[in-house]
């Protein structure tokens, strides 16, 4: 279909605002947080009723325009990547919180509310949405469900996934679904969780109800240097051995502290190869013997120095800078690479004694913020994209690095989704059997495969082409030598 | 044991060749629940032979193991570590087996408070219907590449594929766990069990029966004995007990030979007005209801659905009756689709969750 025949029909029923298509206009949805990739639609699309969203789809559907669903584009896999000839269906409009429910401990709203703003909302109840991504500000509720976003609390309180009760979701053809309930599960096949993660393949979510969770009494952090990163890694293992879950569990390495302290200046241990910030929460009882404890394990670790926070301000003050380290990364280098594997801890410090050899022998900096609890690694390459080559280098240095948390026995993306950008390395990670019923599934709710064409999933073809070979997960070929 | 799996998948391959369905069998111990396998000459695929731990280390909290292991050999194997899965998965049986649990998906009393199985599932291994040996998920806490097969396939009986092996999060077992019991009439008690849910209290096992609430507190002793001074309440000695009885259905009120309803809806809901007995846990999001025959299944699912949930017919002599709550047509349609794709000539346990699957 021409794109102006498109725009009148969806002008048939959509205000004029609500349907972009002059350059200038486009400009803006050209890419999402990973910037490296940019692409205009063909035309940009903002409903605001769910209605809407239906006859945008049947439309598209009929005319077989690709769809590529967009919440606030704060995505680091390209994910809301427009498509050249399609429509970018931006839900940022629908962004109301339908209702709270204090009783049931529960919130209906809309895709494009953003993250924070449910946990302010539920705030007056002494409730609060769990799951809160550092992008918590301006991401969007249906942005995290399709990315089944995760945050520095996640080892304690879970996932999206775990923190969702039902969902509204249009298919390509224009039909609206009811998964999951109002109970704590369904009838037949776990869709809640096939469509958590989905990266905007398999459907629009158009409706969201969270659960929330009552706010704890009281949060304290500890905050532990080390100057061996071994000693940092054994620490993490040592707390957990000794039955503690905490509700956050970060770890930041020098040159990660060291740009963070450059921006939010804290009072961070400089000259610690390795800082832990360990939080219990809970009651003030709880709180108070689980600190103690905490304490007592780095000590018998080995940290050079502890602090615990003395009251909220310098909690919040120890975690600002963890919750910085993009924009820090941002202030000490032109520009930044976040990546993404998820390893078994136990294989810590082996995967950053290889980054740090991929960094010298790239010539570009990398420093590490690490979701310690739960093993995902978020090393940020500092490169500069205006030399010539440097990204070309920087995104091989990533692509090891992915290859390597596989080797590992971990995972090539933890919480950031596959997007664009790790399409290759899923053919790494998965056999071509696997990949068989990625596709299968998508065709279930996509036959014509026109929502999101071209991410999450990499093609047969595509696979052959890059000639990845099948790291067979974790089984290294020579377990006995020395990899890294 | 890879010669196991081979068995396997040649089961499967001839089978489907034949479009012969194959009843997957693990301990034989929840052969109540759920429809019966349709077709006619099922053979049986006994997954017992696939048996054993294949990886644990306690401080990455996660465990992998065979589907053939007993469950009960496995729990052993972490509380030797004093760690627990979570979700307490009922039994059933001492044949029990993991792959049983992770096929039925059932969770106990701790569901309400620390999640279900499938919220502990990070990886399988599995052969499809045409015999194919698949990886999902994996063995770390955070994984989004690819679609979530792993809780697709958990809860599924059976019809989307052999579960082979499975890893699973476990967490440490609570320093310390008491239990209270409060006189109370049933909407005080949906209303409390509500209400507290909502504040920092470690609460983590309702149950509600003959008028009288029961609560576990699990935690460190510091917040257990904070929370049994703000609550109130008789502590009961034989706590433990208590939960294991409501846990693998031996308490009283379960009384065998007659239907078990398992009403599965929304907290706040106050009493259903159904005949028979009623038994509530998971903080009233879920009912059991005991029934004799003067209640039709569409009256209970009826209430359930308004009560935005399902109803299961959990236990019952009668066969007429469809296990599972209807699914609406739409659903239905994406479900047949679904097995379609991993079950091509419908072999694997069809029938046994919906007679179209
Ligand atoms: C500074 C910074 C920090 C971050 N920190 C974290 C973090 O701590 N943890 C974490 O997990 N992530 C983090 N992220 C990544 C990102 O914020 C999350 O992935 C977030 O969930 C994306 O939400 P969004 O609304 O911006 O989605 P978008 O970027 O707009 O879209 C993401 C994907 O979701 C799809 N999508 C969006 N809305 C819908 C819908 N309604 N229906 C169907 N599909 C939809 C899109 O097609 C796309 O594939 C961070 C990002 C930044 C920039
Ligand atoms: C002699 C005999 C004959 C029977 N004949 C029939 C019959 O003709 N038709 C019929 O419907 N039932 C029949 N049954 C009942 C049958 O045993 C159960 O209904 C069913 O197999 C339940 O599985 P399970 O008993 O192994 O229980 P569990 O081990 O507790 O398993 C529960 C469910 O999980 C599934 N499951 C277990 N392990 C796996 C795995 N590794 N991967 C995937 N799914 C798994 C099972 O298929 C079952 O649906 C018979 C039982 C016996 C003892």
């Amino acid at each position: 279909m021409h794109p102006l025949e498109l725009v009148a029909d969806l002008r048939t029923f959509l205000p004029p605002e609500a349907v972009l298509y002059e350059s200038e206009d486009l400009k803006p949805y050209e890419c999402d947080g990973l910037s490296a990739y940019r692409q205009t639609p063909m035309i940009v699309a903002l409903p605001q009723t769910e209605d809407e969203v239906v006859r945008i789809l049947q439309i598209c559907h009929m005319s077989k325009t690709p769809v590529v669903a967009r919440g606030a584009g704060t995505g680091l896999s390209g994910g809301a990547l427009p498509h050249a000839s399609g429509v970018l269906l931006s839900l940022a409009k629908l962004k109301r919180i339908l209702k709270v429910d204090p009783i049931a401990r529960t919130a209906r709203v809309q895709p494009g509310v953003r993250n924070l703003a449910i946990s302010e909302a539920a705030a007056p109840y002494g409730l609060y949405y769990a799951p809160d991504p550092s992008s918590q500000i301006a991401c969007s509720i249906g942005g995290n469900v399709a990315e089944n976003s995760g945050g520095v609390h996640c080892l304690k309180y879970g996932l999206t996934v775990h923190n969702i009760l039902q969902l509204r979701v249009v298919t390509m053809a224009g039909e609206s679904l009811e998964i999951g309930g109002a109970g704590l599960d369904a009838p037949g096949y776990d869709l809640l969780a096939l469509m958590t993660g989905s990266e905007g393949m398999l459907g629009i979510v158009t409706e969201i109800t969270v659960k929330l969770t009552p706010s704890a009494e009281k949060a304290q952090v500890v905050m532990a240097a080390f100057d061996d990163i071994r000693k940092a890694g054994n620490a993490v293992a040592n707390v957990i051995g000794a039955g503690i879950i905490p509700a956050g569990m970060e770890m930041m390495d020098k040159i990660a502290t060291r740009a963070v302290e450059e921006y939010v200046h804290v009072g961070y241990n400089l000259e610690a190869a390795a800082i832990l910030l360990c939080e219990a929460d809970g009651t003030a009882e709880e709180v108070a013997d689980e600190i103690r404890r905490i304490d007592e394990i780095m000590r018998q670790s080995g940290a050079i120095e502890i602090r615990t926070s003395r009251d909220e301000t310098e909690r919040l003050r120890f975690w600002a800078g963890r919750k910085a380290a993009f924009p820090a990364a941002g202030r000490v280098s032109p520009d930044y690479y976040c990546m993404d594997g998820t390893i078994p801890r136990k294989n810590l410090a082996r995967v950053l004694g290889g980054i740090e050899r991929l960094s010298t022998e790239y010539g570009l900096r990398c420093m590490n913020v690490f979701h310690a609890g739960d093993g995902n690694l978020h090393p940020l390459i500092l490169y500069d994209a205006n030399q010539p080559g440097e990204p070309e280098k920087t995104e091989e240095f990533g692509a090891k690095i992915l290859e390597m948390c596989i080797e590992a026995g971990g995972t090539i993306t933890g919480e950031h989704g596959v997007g664009i950008e790790k399409i290759n390395q899923m053919c790494s990670q998965f056999s071509s059997r696997e990949l068989k019923i990625f596709h299968a599934v998508k065709a279930v709710f996509d036959p014509e495969g026109l929502l999101n064409p071209g991410k999450a999933v990499p093609t047969l073809r595509r696979c052959a082409e890059h000639g990845a070979m099948h790291v067979h997960r974790g089984e290294e070929k020579f377990p006995g030598l020395p990899r890294f | 044991m890879q010669n196991i799996i081979d068995q396997f998948a040649d089961t499967i391959r001839t089978a489907a060749e034949r479009k012969a369905p194959l009843r997957i069998c693990g301990g034989g111990s929840k052969e109540f629940y759920g429809n019966r396998i349709v077709g006619q000459s099922i053979d049986m695929l006994d997954v017992t032979a696939y048996s054993g731990i294949v990886d644990y280390e306690p401080t990455e909290l996660v465990i992998t193991a065979r589907t053939g292991t007993r469950l009960a050999d496995l729990e052993a194997e972490l509380y030797g570590q004093r760690q627990i899965l979570a979700f307490e998965p009922p039994h059933f049986g001492a044949t029990t087996t993991l792959g049983g649990c992770v096929a039925t998906g059932l969770s106990g009393p701790r569901r309400a408070s620390v999640g279900a199985v499938r919220d502990f599932v990070l990886g399988v291994r599995m052969l499809d219907g045409r015999g194919d040996d698949l990886h999902f998920g994996g063995q770390v806490m955070k994984n989004v590449a690819g679609y979530d097969i792993s809780r697709l396939v958990t809860g599924s009986m059976g019809t989307l594929g052999l579960l082979l092996e499975v890893s699973l999060k476990v967490l440490p077992l609570p320093p310390m766990e008491m239990t209270l019991s409060l006189q109370m009439k049933e909407a005080e008690a949906i209303e409390k069990m509500n209400l507290w849910a909502g504040k920092p209290l470690p609460i983590s096992a309702t149950c509600f029966c003959n008028d009288a609430l029961t609560l576990r507190l699990s935690g460190t002793e510091a917040a257990v004995r904070a929370a049994h001074a703000k609550l109130g309440g008789e502590k009961v000695a034989e706590g433990t007990a208590f939960w294991q009885s409501v846990r693998e259905q031996t308490h009283i009120f379960f009384q065998p030979g007659k239907s078990l309803w398992r009403l599965s809806i929304k907290s706040t809901t106050p009493p259903l007005s159904l005949p028979g007995q009623q038994l509530i846990e998971w903080g009233a999001a879920l009912r059991w209801l005991i029934s004799d025959a003067e209640v039709t299944a569409e009256t209970v699912r009826a209430v359930a659905a308004t009560a935005g949930g399902h109803a299961t017919l959990f236990r019952s002599g009668e066969s007429s009756v469809a296990a599972f709550h209807p699914l609406a047509p739409e659903m239905m349609a994406i479900h047949r689709c679904l097995k379609e794709k991993f079950d091509p000539m419908g072999i694997l346990n069809p029938g046994r969750m919906y007679p179209e699957l």
